[in-house]
């Protein structure tokens, strides 16, 4: 197909459905920030090193910057933005917030959307449980202890509902 | 582009002030994805700028053809080094940098033209056709290829391509030596490290050609330097210019110096007549660099029997990189802080710093300090050891006492080492441990100190070293306006702690605006761990100030003197008479009657005597308002089948003077030692020919959330006079400290010196097998089966 060929996307973006027509070779990431507008979703890296760039696709963990917008066609996208409930942070955001899990917060909605496909999963996940999870996603601020202090946080918050 | 997004607007949490655990005041933006970056500032119809980098490591133009380039359909912009004549950099004695190479063509990376399109895909196609004609000279990667006899300079100004040489002697070494019981020497290596920030380089440039202005919203934590570079690259009046700090993804040092892309993409706004945004790749952004120099160390020190040091002698080579940067501070800051940690009367440093065809390097935290720290406690530590003494014991020998005044003119009012090695000695379970683990398990220590802030600012101008204004209206509302750029490490929350714990109010009053230079007051910016300090004592005088107004305010209100006042907080009586209480808002209505709108101004300026005492050349370097100190042990498990290291554990203790955040100054210290470790065990930037090998993530490695320990911080608080409420710096006094940490717990793991970082796999193993071979060698011949 050649590279200036366009296409229809269909998606549902927080909850919102929508009929994009964006250029087939499209990245997902760039179609979130450019297209759609939600810049939450960051890119970090040249393609796949660093993890800032995680949405949740029909509610698993992806890394928007090495995936084509076409191929989530008919699939549910999840950014950082859709955590909050009516201007309320979700309770993982609020640990992140609360516990210090974040500092110059570039790497924070990648962290967060990867903690929140685990919570989602396991809702009492090990610390190695939320370090494997964590892996792919790189923090160069915080050495990530107050990051697994703002999960542990966010699980036991979530408990205590 | 926005006015929105040019200020940080930040309404904040009620009754909490300094010594608060309070989240950080521009947290919700952040964990909402709210927070703007340069990259995600909306700007509509703005052209994308592109720079077309050099694949020579050295070489001289002799041609740059855009002609095409400049005929492509939907170019705006095409600029080469004849569009800007001026050169720049952050030291007035070391501008060697143009914004696009002129002339020659330094490092594999350097900016040669740049273009501005209406897409991407032109401005690729762009660059494409630009012809670059060169005639390659001899390229230079190494500290003795550079020096060598013949080698051509690669800047005209700087024969030989030495950018600096020191040699600082204080008492007398020879002497010092004689009067040790045991002399030794070691070399030491560091492989180059760079900050590696999480968000790539960004700017984004809006020329208005009607009215001859130009805004720049950039990843700076200098905005004030950058600000300066650009009137003097563009030739503009500086009030022609607005420059504007976004949030910011980090730093670490990168981005306390104008960096080329800001002024490339200012040129190109102003050639196509409108708004360019500039996002360099993970790789370009390697390749910008300004971090850690390749640094060669040659250590030697004496000690007495009971460990007191008698003398000590240093001879660093640096790394510099194809331009001057901060090089100059650089290599003065290694021979200025081997001072100010212990007593020492007898030191000696000779430094170079040299110029290469790689990458430039400049400030990376722990500025000039980490390197040598690493290989000054590592020699101490094998000293200790030859001695038979425990490495904390020969600290605890050559400790200063607070109120000291070193002998190259470094002056600290607090001194908190001692309290920091006693808390991570017993925390760790030293005396257990040490020598006493499991082979292949060793625990270690190391310590450190930094700045709190420069004593001199770069660009000295006499005017005093912060500013903050604070402005309070007849909605009761507090603007505090500030221009010190917060990068994540918090500034912003501690200044708002610092001005509601002087004026008593609800935090819910105050509000920060930072950064953007047609508004905010000028600030030198987020450098040397100054702000706390240095912003944080202005904000301290702008609250007084602002506080004696309304002391006076509510006098007149209450009908008595305004010495007679007591304030609670947000309400004002007669000092002990509960039944004349009046409010907050009474009292600013009557502040503002008849003058209306308050603006109070606060300033600091460092006392005289912390500016650097000493007579030599570059004294003021390492003179700081007050030193922080930090004690680090780390305990490790080495596999001796493979060589690699896991750090298990690490305890820190760092004197903060006071902190005004303790959960902000845990996670600065951790942030810091993590960096330190980071570097210790893994970083390292290396080049083939001048070709960068490690510019992305994977490559380049530091240790993910798996292979990072838990790290466990004490705030030691002796309070320092010249600190807001005592504070010092929290963020880089620390980090030095890891390495030589690690060291000596791989010493005590498997009795291996490790004297070079990063302390790969491959280089503990090399020195396991030389063991090995080196135990058979020396086993009786008969043995030897053949």
């Amino acid at each position: 197909m050649p590279t200036n060929s366009k296409m229809i996307l269909r998606v549902l973006v927080n909850g919102i459905a929508r009929e994009d027509l964006i250029p087939v070779n499209m990245l997902l990431v760039n179609y979130l920030r450019d297209v759609v507008g939600v810049t939450g979703t960051k890119t970090g890296c040249d393609g796949g090193e660093c993890g800032a760039c995680t949405i949740l696709v029909n509610g698993e963990p992806l890394l928007s910057c090495i995936e084509l917008a076409a191929r989530v066609a008919g699939k549910q996208l999840e950014t950082i933005e859709s955590l909050a409930h009516n201007g309320r942070m979700s309770t993982l955001q609020r640990s992140f917030h609360e516990q210090l899990g974040t500092q110059c917060g570039f790497c924070t909605p990648g962290m967060i959307m990867a903690s929140e496909a685990l919570l989602r999963q396991q809702s009492t996940p090990t610390d190695q449980q939320i370090k494997t999870a964590l892996e792919g996603n790189l923090c160069r601020c915080t050495g990530y202890v107050k990051i697994i202090e703002s999960v542990r946080t966010a699980i036991k918050l979530n408990g205590d509902v | 582009m926005q006015n929105k997004a040019s200020v940080e607007l930040h309404m904040v949490r009620p009754n909490q002030a300094a010594g608060a655990r309070i989240p950080l005041v521009d947290g919700v933006e952040k964990v909402t994805g709210k927070a703007q970056y340069t990259a995600d500032l909306e700007a509509r119809g703005a052209l994308v700028g592109a720079i077309l980098r050099s694949p020579y490591a050295h070489a001289e133009i002799i041609n740059i053809d855009v002609s095409k380039a400049r005929a492509l359909a939907g170019v705006k912009a095409v600029i080469t080094g004849d569009d800007c004549g001026v050169a720049f950099g952050i030291l007035p004695i070391s501008e060697l940098e143009f914004p696009l190479a002129k002339g020659k063509l330094r490092y594999r990376g350097d900016a040669v033209a740049a273009v501005a399109a209406v897409d991407e895909k032109t401005a690729q196609l762009a660059l494409d056709l630009i012809e670059l004609e060169v005639r390659e000279l001899p390229a230079y990667f190494t500290i003795k290829e550079a020096l060598a006899d013949g080698a051509i300079a690669i800047h005209e100004r700087r024969e030989g391509n030495v950018e600096r040489k020191v040699d600082d002697e204080f008492g007398d070494v020879e002497t010092g030596f004689s009067a040790a019981d045991l002399v030794m020497e070691r070399s030491y290596h560091c492989a180059e490290v760079t900050h590696a920030h999480m968000e790539p380089h960004a700017a984004l440039a809006e020329y208005d050609v009607e009215r001859d202005l130009m805004t720049l919203q950039s990843v700076t934590q200098v905005p004030y330097y950058v600000h300066l570079m650009l009137s003097q690259c563009l030739d503009m009046d500086s009030s022609r210019i607005r420059v504007i700090k976004p949030f910011v993804g980090g730093g670490f040092g990168a981005r306390t110096e104008t960096l080329n892309l800001e002024v490339i993409a200012c040129l190109l706004a102003r050639v196509a007549g409108g708004v360019v945004r500039l996002k360099l790749s993970r790789e370009e952004t390697f390749l910008t660099h300004k971090g850690r120099p390749e640094t060669d160390i040659i250590m030697k020190m004496g000690l007495t029997q009971s460990g007191k040091i008698t003398a000590v002698q240093a001879q660093v080579a640096q790394r510099g990189g194809a331009y001057g940067g901060y090089g100059v501070i650089t290599i003065l800051y290694s021979g200025a802080l081997l001072h100010a940690i212990y007593d020492i009367a007898n030191i000696k440093f000779e430094g170079q710093r040299v110029l290469t065809n790689t990458p430039g390097c400049g400030a990376m935290r722990g500025h000039g300090t980490v390197n040598v720290r690493f290989a000054f406690e590592s020699l101490l530590d094998t000293m200790a050891c030859e001695l038979g003494m425990d490495p904390i014991a020969v600290r605890r020998a050559n400790l200063l006492s607070p109120e000291f005044e070193t002998v190259n003119g470094l002056k600290g009012l607090s001194y908190g080492l001692p309290e920091c090695l006693d808390w991570v000695e017993e925390a760790s379970a030293w005396q257990q441990k040490r020598g006493a683990m499991p082979v292949g398990k060793g625990v270690g220590i190391g310590c450190s100190h930094f700045v709190s802030g420069a004593g001199k600012p770069v660009h000295w101008t006499g005017e005093p070293h912060a500013t903050i204004i604070l402005k309070l209206d007849f909605d009761g509302g507090i603007t505090i306006f500030t221009g010190a750029s917060d990068i994540g490490q918090g500034s912003s929350t501690i200044l708002t702690q610092t001005v509601a714990q002087v004026l008593g109010v609800d935090y819910s009053r105050l509000r920060v605006i930072a950064n953007d230079s047609a508004i905010t007051p000028k600030d030198n910016g987020s450098y040397s761990s100054r702000v706390t300090v240095y912003v944080g004592n202005a904000a301290l005088d702008a609250a007084n100030n602002l506080k004696q107004i309304l002391l006076q305010a509510a006098a007149v209100k209450l009908d008595c003197r305004a010495d007679q006042v007591e304030c609670l907080g947000e309400a004002y009586q007669v000092q002990g008479l509960p039944n004349t209480l009046i409010s907050f808002a009474d009292v600013v209505a009557q502040a503002i009657k008849g003058g209306g709108t308050i603006n109070v101004k606060g300033t600091y300026f460092v006392p005289r005597e912390h500016q650097g005492l000493g007579k030599q050349r570059g004294a003021a370097v390492g003179s700081t308002p007050g030193f922080s100190y930090g004690a680090t042990v780390a305990e490790v498990s080495v596999d001796q089948d493979t060589g690699q290291i896991s750090v298990d554990k690490i305890w820190v203790a760092h004197d903060c003077g006071f902190a005004i955040n303790p959960m902000s100054v845990e996670g600065q210290v951790q942030g810091g030692v993590w960096m330190g470790l980071a570097q210790a065990i893994s970083e390292q930037t290396r080049y083939t020919n001048g070709l960068h090998m490690d510019a992305n993530f994977i490559d380049y490695r530091f240790p993910s959330i798996v292979e990072s320990p838990d790290i466990e911080v004490k705030m030691i608080e002796p309070g320092d006079p010249n600190g807001p409420f005592g504070a010092k710096e929290a963020s880089e006094g620390a980090l030095s400290s890891i390495l030589a940490a690690v060291a000596s717990a791989v010493r005590d793991a498997i009795g291996i010196e490790m004297n070079a970082t990063p302390m790969t796999a491959d280089r503990i193993l090399a020195k396991l097998i030389a063991r090995e071979k080196q135990a058979k060698r020396q086993q009786p011949r008969k043995q030897e089966a053949r």
